[in-house]
């Protein structure tokens, strides 16, 4: 158990180009983090440096208030999985999972060794798999070797590369629920760096999205989706991914491609001086104006492509993007990893609305929940810090509160094991 | 080994390999054959059968003669000799080689490219072009007609052939592997020795067993740089048998001291059989 606290990190390589630039983050003890960010943007590096096998150019880098900078690998007592699990397939899983123990000369003895190795085992249901070959596993079966590998040993924290990334996405769906009870059951510092945004929602306690090497925003989930700080972290976090529409400034309203949105005075002030601006309005923000229910600014358009899910529905809705802000909107899709496609309207219209391509649609949407973002900085104009404020309690809150019922749930489920234990030692 | 060929094609395969083994197989059974001819049926076509190929009477008369006969004293030290320069030589070529093909696949260090280069063209120049000024060289040196006089020469024809088979064997594990275990505690050293060395063995296997080979059938340094059987090996003292009598030629004890050399080839070929194959298909890393 350890706080990890990265001070200004810099990794550059010989050409100079910084992988990795200026990143500060503090994480606290028994937090789970996430790195996120199109491929690219220095989080792998990030956690490399964590962890020891990349060097650090410049910064601090702490363990526990300790600088670690210099300490090799071995010394920084953390455990690590690789992307592809890095087994070591001379030895069986059993072997695979004891190798930090018998590499620590001493101080475990064998039957300490076997101990620890069933009870990691035990718990990512390995126990009939010891003995085999990483070889003859299945892609799951792999993954899990190598968490057990990772927790056999009390390490500081530890630190996932894209653990998930080889598997199908049933898999990888259980995967995922099994590393957020593992870490919630034993409480330990974890760094995770993915890049798929479901992962970085769904485990993290608070996520960190890196663009190019700079760290853009810290927050927990619900912050980055609805209080975002600028373009790009709107535009990475939510599938399908926030509009972004050109609008006109025109007074104190917003000329958008399909409306005409009002805005408030404090906001008109802000945007004075710019002829356009970038409004971001996330797809499920839009509803079928004729299935009711909705106040807010309505406005037709022509459908051009529907596609029906089931639960949900996308429409698509193509539009002319002005020369103004053309470039600031290509360039961010190029960032996001984007074909450079069309620009169009996505709207997550409930499963329930009759809407189908060709057809002209009726939409709605609460202006409220717009975000406006500078065209050339990028910065969101529309953000709410104390509602911000608000939701990073919130989740902090949350996430002591978990932890607090895991140790407790696992301190009785100890108890009992211990019992169980007696009870069949008796019982033979 | 899987194939996925299907009956037809296999069997077309097993028609077109026969040429090739008989091609193969019939100078090394002539080689037996001759080496069961006694004196006279080396002289006269009629006392052997399938024309003049296999004797109708096999006798052992070769081998006695180069093991305690005529040719013993020419033929057990050579012996001798071959079986310390050779195993010595590879011994000592593979452990160089591992430790440096290890640093050139992983580290990055200045004149990485030069070492290469340079193994490899020592291994382009003609092995004869060696031989005048190491003549020279050792015979000044005192190293004319000795073991370690043999041993370095051979290191000089199998370091570079071990260097470049091995590093591409280090390549083809997984970087990841090693930090793996850095991550989990280990050493450099105790992450070479207990992940990637056990990893490697194939491939260690599969130059060790070259390098021998190399050394083994080397002819041209042993016969010049050494003069007596204090160092001579058995390619070069083939070369120095003779027949009962100045008209006679040795044919039969040369060829039973052939398949003599021949036997710890073929032994060392069957015993490590899979090591080679896999060694030499896939490196056997599988992530």
């Amino acid at each position: 158990m350890a706080s990890i606290e990265l001070k200004n990190l810099v990794k550059k390589y010989g050409d100079g180009f910084p992988a990795v630039n200026d990143v500060s983050l503090d994480i606290a003890d028994g937090e789970f983090v996430i790195l996120v960010g199109p491929s690219g943007c220095g989080k792998s590096t990030l956690l490399r440096m964590i962890v020891g096998l990349e060097d650090i150019t410049s910064g601090d880098l702490m363990i526990d208030g300790k600088r670690v900078n210099d300490l090799a690998p071995r010394d920084r007592n953390l455990s690590m999985v690789f992307q592809n699990y890095a087994l070591y397939p001379h030895l069986t899983v059993f072997e695979n999972i004891a190798f930090p123990l018998r590499l620590a000369k001493g101080q475990h003895n064998e039957d300490e060794i076997r101990s620890k190795v069933n009870q990691a085992s035990s718990m990512l249901e390995l126990n009939e798999h010891l003995e085999r070959k990483p070889a003859n596993l299945s892609g799951g079966q792999r993954q899990r070797v190598a968490m057990g590998r990772a927790i056999v040993r009390e390490a500081d924290a530890f630190l996932f590369d894209e653990p998930l990334s080889n598997l199908d996405a049933k898999l990888r769906g259980q995967m995922r629920t099994e590393i957020s009870r593992m870490q919630r059951r034993l409480g330990t510092t974890t760094v995770y760096v993915t890049h798929d945004q479901i992962e970085a929602m769904t485990l993290g306690d608070r996520v960190a999205v890196l663009k190019k090497g700079v760290l853009q925003q810290v927050a927990s989930p619900r912050e980055l989706y609805e209080q975002p700080v600028n373009l790009f972290v709107a535009g990475f976090i939510g599938s399908p991914p926030m509009n972004f529409l050109p609008a006109q400034v025109v007074g104190s309203t917003l000329k958008l491609p399909f409306v005409d949105v009002p805005i408030s005075q404090n906001l008109a002030d802000q945007i004075k001086g710019h002829e356009f601006v970038i409004a971001g309005i996330r797809p499920e923000y839009f509803k079928d104006a004729s299935l009711g229910g909705v106040e807010g600014v309505r406005f037709s358009a022509v459908v051009d492509q529907t596609e029906w899910l089931g639960n949900e529905q996308y429409a698509y809705i193509p539009f002319e993007a002005p020369e103004a802000v053309h470039s600031t909107l290509e360039e961010l899709d190029r960032d996001l990893d984007g074909e450079g496609l069309r620009t169009q309207l996505v709207v997550n219209l409930d499963a329930r609305s009759r809407i189908r391509e060709g057809q002209e649609a009726e939409l709605v949407f609460d202006p409220e929940l717009m975000h406006v973002f500078d065209p050339n900085s990028g910065d969101n104009l529309t953000r709410d810090d104390a509602k911000a404020t608000e939701i990073a309690q919130d989740s902090e809150d949350a996430r002591r509160a978990a932890l607090e019922r895991a140790r407790s749930r696992e301190s009785v489920s100890d108890r009992q094991a211990g019992e169980d234990a007696a009870g069949s030692q008796e019982a033979s | 080994m899987q194939t996925n060929l299907s009956t037809k094609t296999r069997n077309w395969m097993a028609v077109a390999s026969i040429p090739v083994m008989i091609w193969t197989a019939i100078p090394l059974l002539w080689i037996l054959a001759t080496s069961l001819k006694g004196t006279d049926a080396l002289a006269d076509p009629t006392k052997n059968s399938f024309g003049n190929f296999w004797p109708k009477d096999p006798t052992l008369e070769n081998y006695r003669v180069i093991f305690t006969g005529g040719a013993s004293d020419l033929f057990n030290p050579a012996l001798r000799n071959s079986i310390i320069v050779c195993l010595v030589a590879t011994l000592i070529s593979v452990i160089l080689a591992m430790f440096c093909a290890y640093a050139i696949s992983r580290l990055d260090f200045p004149g990485k490219k030069l070492i290469l280069t340079t193994a490899l063209a020592v291994s382009f120049f003609p092995v004869i072009a060696m031989v005048t000024p190491l003549f020279n060289l050792w015979r000044q040196v005192g190293l004319f007609d000795t073991i370690p006089g043999l041993i370095i020469p051979y290191l000089a024809l199998t370091l570079p052939l071990s260097i470049w088979t091995l590093s591409a064997f280090f390549q083809q594990i997984p970087w990841e592997m090693e930090q793996a275990a850095q991550v989990d505690g280990a050493t450099s050293w105790q992450a070479f020795r207990k992940v990637i060395a056990p990893l490697a063995a194939p491939g260690v296997f599969t130059t060790a067993i070259i390098a021998f080979f190399t050394a083994w059938n080397d002819f041209v340094f042993s016969s010049n740089l050494t003069s007596s059987n204090n160092s001579r090996t058995v390619p070069a003292a083939l070369a120095f048998f003779t027949g009962a009598s100045q008209f006679t030629q040795p044919t039969g004890a040369i060829a039973a001291a052939a398949v003599i050399v021949t036997i710890p080839v073929v032994i060392l070929v069957l015993l490590f059989q899979r090591r080679i194959v896999a060694g030499l298909t896939s490196g056997a890393v599988k992530g």
